[in-house]
């Protein structure tokens, strides 16, 4: 690619991502159950009338949905995104290698078996669930001559998401008057969740945002192999390592809100470096807004596929990712 | 080949007849195996006969039938894909099974009557299985490509599940998810005839082809130069497994890595001769279940526990074990 292609590619991804992303949170605001019009909810934004029905449910319902939903997109996108890079494979992603289940087995033993509701709590346990799958399904994938292969860190990964999920379901199975709250969540939403939770982990996802973007020199040269980056003076253990901590907070923190989403976080960096590139520092932006656009979108389609009830998003973010999973995996992983 | 593992199969069905013993005193009321033997001969009394009969036997003939299913399909699959990861759980064939299983039981059972179930199921695994076949096939299908397609399909097999669960109409989410575990509980003799059936043709006809297979691990040209029709016997072998898992499916749900466990420990008792290593297979799978089951109904009173989380935390470390052991290959 020439580099005015290249800028012209980001300067269209640029439009199309910033119109998605608005358009997505238009659409989460005004459209649903009920419908509202745009003047009822400029209204509810920014001349609240608390005796108005419409805007309270603006307000406390709708607005946070959308929040949530782009804030957990863009974690998941960029989550996967530096995931990809790390592992050198572009299947990697908090789902596909087992940390969603990790840190979804982790929030449910804690509130099923201690009875933890405490907020704050949750989300470092979820921290904590995230980190084990981690590093269990890292060391796994990289032991060995080869090092990081991408059918072993696949593998390992999937026999920590059904050994998690099974663990989970022997969790549900001990106490079922919880199975009914937990389901829901176990299959990814962001239905019903309080703003609460959004602000208790919103300070350390925009955090990780941030970090990966400040990283993404430093991926762009892990990137052309770990001989080269080292040559080049980069610390890539204490790169690598911190690349870890930002893909744990930003999964654990999405799973703590929504439950484990599966496949925004191998779809959206695919498009986004098809649309920029390969390097980081666009990326890295590109995915958050892919990223939330998607996860706005499915969830709105989510209200309306199955009128009156509506779908668990990560039913449909699996319904649409896994079937781009196999084109990849079947394009050949060795070529992206 | 050493003499003594002549003996391994009749060791294992042993084992078996033990664990069964075991499974059939043991519980939230204890019963002692004389009791045991006695109420089977109408000699005990009926409060005890009824619990053994009506309870806890059926119970233990669907775990082992369940388990000899299950290790079989596996271990025909592994032969098929020469890739000691594939498993019927891995690829997504239970994942398809459990799908139709569920959708059958939401929406089919005002229609049609339980005994299509196991049908239902297979062709829900036959499903799975062919669309992985067919989404895997780039001029041919490589264990690589095969075992990551396999990961998409189970989950997306798994989101269609679920989606039927959360969405059931009869709002027994609660049931269908234990199911959805792997678990026997429950289960009576309705569940056995629906069952046993299938396993008592599937198992001989796999055994039936016990001579392709074997040439068929030595290569693809080896076996067509031994006059072996390589990809009629393939995908007859692929439809035995599905069949298998599928109709297991059905009654006992998705108790998964059984298809993995079992034929790897077979391997390493009895080599890699399909004759030797299918029963032996299913003998094993057939035992791991009824233990998992028992340990599931005794360990946790009085909580049963799905035999499926046993057999995961159990099969997941050994998977993970397999690839360390493999990580050079």
């Amino acid at each position: 690619m020439s580099a005015g292609a290249i800028r012209g590619r980001r300067a269209a991804g640029f439009i199309l991502g910033g119109l998605a992303l608005l358009l997505g949170l238009a659409g989460s605001i005004l459209l649903g159950a009920m419908n509202y019009s745009p003047e009822t909810a400029w209204d509810a934004l920014f001349r609240y009338d608390p005796n108005v029905t419409d805007q309270i449910v603006i307000r406390t319902t709708r607005l946070p949905r959308a929040l949530i939903a782009a804030a957990v997109g863009a974690s998941l996108a960029i989550a996967g995104a530096i995931m990809q890079t790390l592992t050198r494979n572009p299947l990697a992603s908090p789902s596909v290698l087992g940390i969603n289940a990790g840190a979804g087995f982790f929030v449910v033993s804690a509130s099923v078996l201690l009875s933890v509701s405490h907020l704050q709590a949750l989300m470092w346990i979820s921290f904590v669930g995230a980190a084990a799958a981690a590093g269990v399904v890292y060391i796994l994938g990289s032991a060995g001559r080869e090092g990081l292969t991408p059918i072993k860190i696949v593998l390992a990964g999937s026999a920590m998401t059904a050994l998690f999920a099974s663990f989970t379901q022997g969790v549900l199975a001990l106490d079922r008057q919880s199975l009914g709250s937990v389901l829901f969540w176990l299959t990814g939403t962001i239905a019903g969740r309080s703003p609460e939770m959004l602000a208790t982990v919103f300070p350390y996802m925009a955090g990780c945002w941030v970090a990966a973007w400040l990283l993404a020199r430093g991926m762009n040269i892990l990137l052309m192999g770990e001989d080269t980056s080292k040559g080049l003076g980069q610390r890539t253990g204490a790169l690598k390592i911190g690349i870890g901590v930002i893909v744990v907070i930003l999964a654990g923190g999405s799973v703590s809100i929504a439950g484990p989403i599966g496949f925004i976080g191998i779809v959206v960096p695919h498009m986004a470096r098809y649309l920029v590139g390969t390097d980081h520092r666009w990326v890295i932006p590109f995915c958050g807004v892919f990223g939330a656009a998607l996860l706005l979108l499915a969830d709105i389609a989510a209200r309306f596929i199955m009128i009156p009830e509506e779908l668990p998003v990560g039913v449909m973010t699996a319904a649409l990712g896994a079937p781009f999973f196999m084109y990849i995996a079947r394009r050949g992983i060795g070529k992206s | 080949m050493n003499r003594g593992s002549r003996w391994i199969p009749y060791g294992l069905l042993f084992g078996c007849l033990l664990a069964a013993l075991l499974s059939a005193s043991l519980g939230e009321t204890f019963i002692s195996p004389v009791r045991v033997f006695g109420s089977l001969t109408g000699a005990g009394s009926e409060a005890e006969a009824m619990i053994v009969e009506k309870l806890r036997l059926p119970r233990i003939v669907t775990s082992l039938l369940a388990g000899a299913s299950l290790a079989a399909a596996g271990a025909i699959l592994q032969g098929v894909a020469r890739n000691p990861m594939a498993s019927p759980d891995i690829l997504g064939v239970t994942g398809g099974a459990s799908a139709a299983a569920v959708a059958f039981m939401t929406y089919g059972l005002g229609v049609l009557s339980i005994r299509w179930l196991p049908v239902a199921a297979m062709a829900g695994a036959a499903v799975a299985a062919l669309l992985l076949y067919a989404f895997a096939w780039k001029k041919g299908v490589t264990p690589l490509r095969l075992v990551l397609v396999g990961v998409g399909m189970s989950s997306l097999m798994s989101a269609a599940t679920t989606m039927m669960i959360v969405f059931n109409p009869r709002n027994d989410a609660g049931q269908a998810y234990t199911w959805l575990t792997g678990s026997v509980y429950g289960a009576n003799w309705e569940q056995v005839l629906l069952l046993l059936p299938w396993t008592a043709v599937l198992l001989p006809a796999a055994m039936l082809m016990k001579r392709h297979v074997n040439i068929s691990q030595l290569g693809d040209e080896v076996a067509t130069s031994g006059g072996s029709r390589v990809q009629r016997v393939r995908f007859l072998q692929l439809m035995l497994s599905v069949a298998l898992a599928g109709s297991a499916v059905a009654v006992a749900g998705a108790i998964g890595f059984v298809g993995l466990l079992a034929p790897h420990m077979a391997r390493k008792l009895v080599g890699a001769d399909f004759g030797r290593l299918l029963p032996v297979s299913a003998l094993l799978g057939a035992w791991i279940v009824l233990l998992a089951d028992l340990a599931g109904r005794t360990l946790f009173l009085p909580l049963d526990v799905p035999a499926g989380v046993f057999t995961a935390a159990i099969g997941a470390p050994f998977f993970i074990y397999l690839l360390y052991v493999n990580r050079n290959q």
